[in-house]
């Protein structure tokens, strides 16, 4: 038994675009999950984050560094031991009215991992999984013979948790799992996540962009920007004390639910646009927006490290204490 | 806006339930894909006259060749153009053979000759546009620039070279269509394929651990079937006219083999004397195409899920 649920070294995405042209998607990004918790990637559209999430789950495949899940590599699974593996982790996707099929019923959406599996007996068994597994996500048996068409967007994305969970999976890449819900209906859907790892024990990797989804949910949080990590701490004090130049903004860049104190408060507006991260130089990402960067964030990139209190942050300025 | 105060007492209000349960109950009955795509079909009167007059040729076709007491090759030499009458229907054409028989022998070959010319190269096309949407990279790249090459010369270039080479008849023909007619199939296959292999529903049963073969069948072909389906219906026309048109010019099917193609070419000769013999075949054709035409755009707007309601 490894020491953690999940470990990601050094991991690697690049997307070749054409000659000399790279797409640095994930460039050098680590961090673990314990079993029970819940870890949430944070960053705006374009970051990586979902890149992190496929290539874990070995949609794609890694350039470089490693997935070690369970203690083996993911990267390296073959014929039995990766399926056995995708028994093992599971994915709920982004947009509820994509990831199902338009042409099987509901019923046959959930029941083929069951049958992929191979993991029900008999007829009876199998119709009587799909039902329970209905129940579980908070829909009814009458639903399995619907189309997903028939169904709302929040009902569809209960659908998707269901498949996901038919497996008995361990662990969970939550991709985006609510952004395309409408708000009433994400707090539902989250419930329901919340109250699923408790009875099934799961280990969820939550990508977002919403921070104050990630702060109700996760008990880790990362920041991500232009396919690096650059702050990482438990939630809690990434939120309350937030070091990063890019994390300070985007978190006052988030609007406040209390209108009164949304007005009061001080607004850091962030300047400048996401550079593109087709062949990014090595220096610090955020440099060339950031009021503090000096030379050496031009000229150097910094590396995430610990500032005491399990809180990583990749600046300079951080590091070394600049005023 | 006005701030006029409304005397509204308190307990006129009361704790409404939120009953989610309720408001999630799907009230419409379940039905499935194509059982819904046939209730828009059926209501679609337009393709409904198309598809009847299909059934009407058809079964005429099958029908009156069987129970006519005339063969399509006996000839009565002292009845010759005959004009229309009881006896002979379509009247008799300058050998004195039964034109209503000819006709409806001719419309076998005719309407055999559009449907397998337009299905067999839509299925070869949807095996290789498959292949390349599916497993894209060098062989994807390798069979749309063969198709791009090859499709620069029109297809009745092609057509005509090879029925040169393996002879005329209706086999002939169809081989014909079917090496000449699939590569628009396998492009816009190929690409519904690439569209869809990066669906969401797709990448759910990759993490399921679904094998190529149980992607393939099980999520990539149907949901590219109906546009199949619509676009074989629309490539039936297409074939009867260029069948017709080949027989016209002498290629395609060779007498005493009557096809309706070849029944105007015989037409045309007795035309100003006997313009019947001309212009039964040729609205025959033009009838056939449209009602096929007309039942195409049908079924798509059937199939089209957007329209779904």
């Amino acid at each position: 038994m490894a020491e953690h649920l999940l470990e990601v070294k050094g991991l690697k995405k690049y997307f070749r675009l054409g000659r000399n042209q790279v797409l640095h998607a994930v460039d050098d990004v680590s961090f673990y999950i314990d079993e029970g918790k819940t870890f949430g990637l944070v960053g705006e559209s374009g970051c990586g984050k979902t890149t992190v999430g496929r290539t874990i789950i070995r949609l794609y495949d890694a350039d470089e560094g490693k997935v070690l899940f369970d203690g083996m590599d993911v990267h390296k699974l073959k014929g039995k031991e990766y399926k056995q593996f995708t028994r093992k982790m599971q994915m709920i996707f982004q947009d509820p009215y994509a990831s199902l099929d338009p042409r099987k019923t509901v019923g046959a959406i959930i029941g083929e991992g069951l049958k992929i599996h191979r993991l029900c007996k008999t007829k009876q068994e199998y119709t009587e999984r799909i039902y329970e597994l209905l129940e579980i996500v908070g829909l009814s048996r009458e639903h399995a013979n619907r189309f997903p068409h028939e169904f709302s967007g929040g009902q569809r994305q209960r659908v998707g948790i269901a498949r996901a969970l038919a497996v008995n999976p361990k662990f969970i890449v939550c991709d985006e799992a609510i952004s395309a819900l409408d708000v009433s209906i994400q707090a539902q859907i989250i419930n329901l996540l919340v109250e699923l790892q408790e009875k099934l024990k799961l280990t969820y990797l939550f990508i977002a962009h919403d921070l104050n989804v990630v702060r109700h949910i996760s008990d880790d949080t990362a920041v991500m920007y232009l396919g690096q990590i650059i702050e990482m701490a438990e939630t809690n004090e990434l939120f309350n004390n937030p070091m990063h130049p890019y994390t300070i903004g985007l978190l006052a860049a988030a609007p406040e639910a209390d209108p009164d104190y949304e007005r009061s408060r001080p607004h850091m507006l962030m300047s400048g646009e996401v550079p593109s991260p087709i062949n990014p130089a090595p220096v610090c990402r955020f440099s060339s927006r950031c009021p503090h960067a000096r030379l050496k964030c031009t000229e150097e990139a910094p590396e995430l490290k610990d500032i005491g209190n399990n809180h990583y942050v990749a600046c300079f300025k951080i590091q070394e204490g600049w005023v | 806006m006005s701030n006029i105060p409304i005397d509204l007492p308190k307990d006129a209000f009361s704790h409404m339930n939120a009953g989610s349960t309720e408001s999630e109950i799907i009230t419409r009955p379940s039905i499935t894909f194509w059982a819904d795509a046939r209730r828009r079909l059926f209501k679609n009167k337009v393709a409904m006259i198309g598809l009847s007059i299909i059934i009407i040729i058809t079964m005429l076709a099958i029908f009156v060749p069987i129970f006519s007491q005339y063969s399509y090759t006996k000839q009565d030499l002292t009845n010759t153009n005959a004009p229309p009458s009881i006896e002979h229907p379509f009247g008799t054409d300058s050998h004195g053979r039964d034109l209503w028989v000819r006709v409806w022998v001719g419309a076998r070959v005719s309407l055999a000759v559009g449907i397998f010319g337009s299905v067999i190269p839509g299925i070869i096309g949807v095996v290789i546009g498959g292949i390349s949407g599916y497993f894209g990279g060098k062989v994807d790249m390798i069979i749309m620039r063969f198709i791009d090459i090859v499709m620069c010369v029109p297809n009745m270039i092609y057509i005509i070279l090879i029925t040169i080479y393996i002879g005329t008849g209706p086999v002939a023909l169809v081989i014909a269509f079917a090496l000449t007619g699939w590569m628009g199939t396998a492009r816009s296959v190929r690409g519904m394929i690439l569209q869809l292999k990066e669906q969401e529903f797709v990448l759910a049963s990759r993490t399921l651990g679904a094998s190529s073969a149980t992607l393939i069948f099980q999520h990539l072909i149907p949901n590219t079937l109906g546009i199949v389906v619509v676009s074989m219906t629309m490539g039936v026309p297409a074939a009867i006219f260029q069948e017709a048109f080949l027989s016209f010019i002498g290629l395609g099917i060779a007498p005493p083999i009557p096809s309706w193609g070849q029944l105007a070419n015989m037409g045309i000769s007795v035309f100003r004397v006997y313009p019947s013999q001309l212009l039964i075949p040729a609205v025959l054709i033009s009838v056939t195409m449209l009602s096929f035409n007309l039942f195409g755009d049908g079924l798509r707007d059937a199939l089209d899920p957007k329209l779904r309601m």
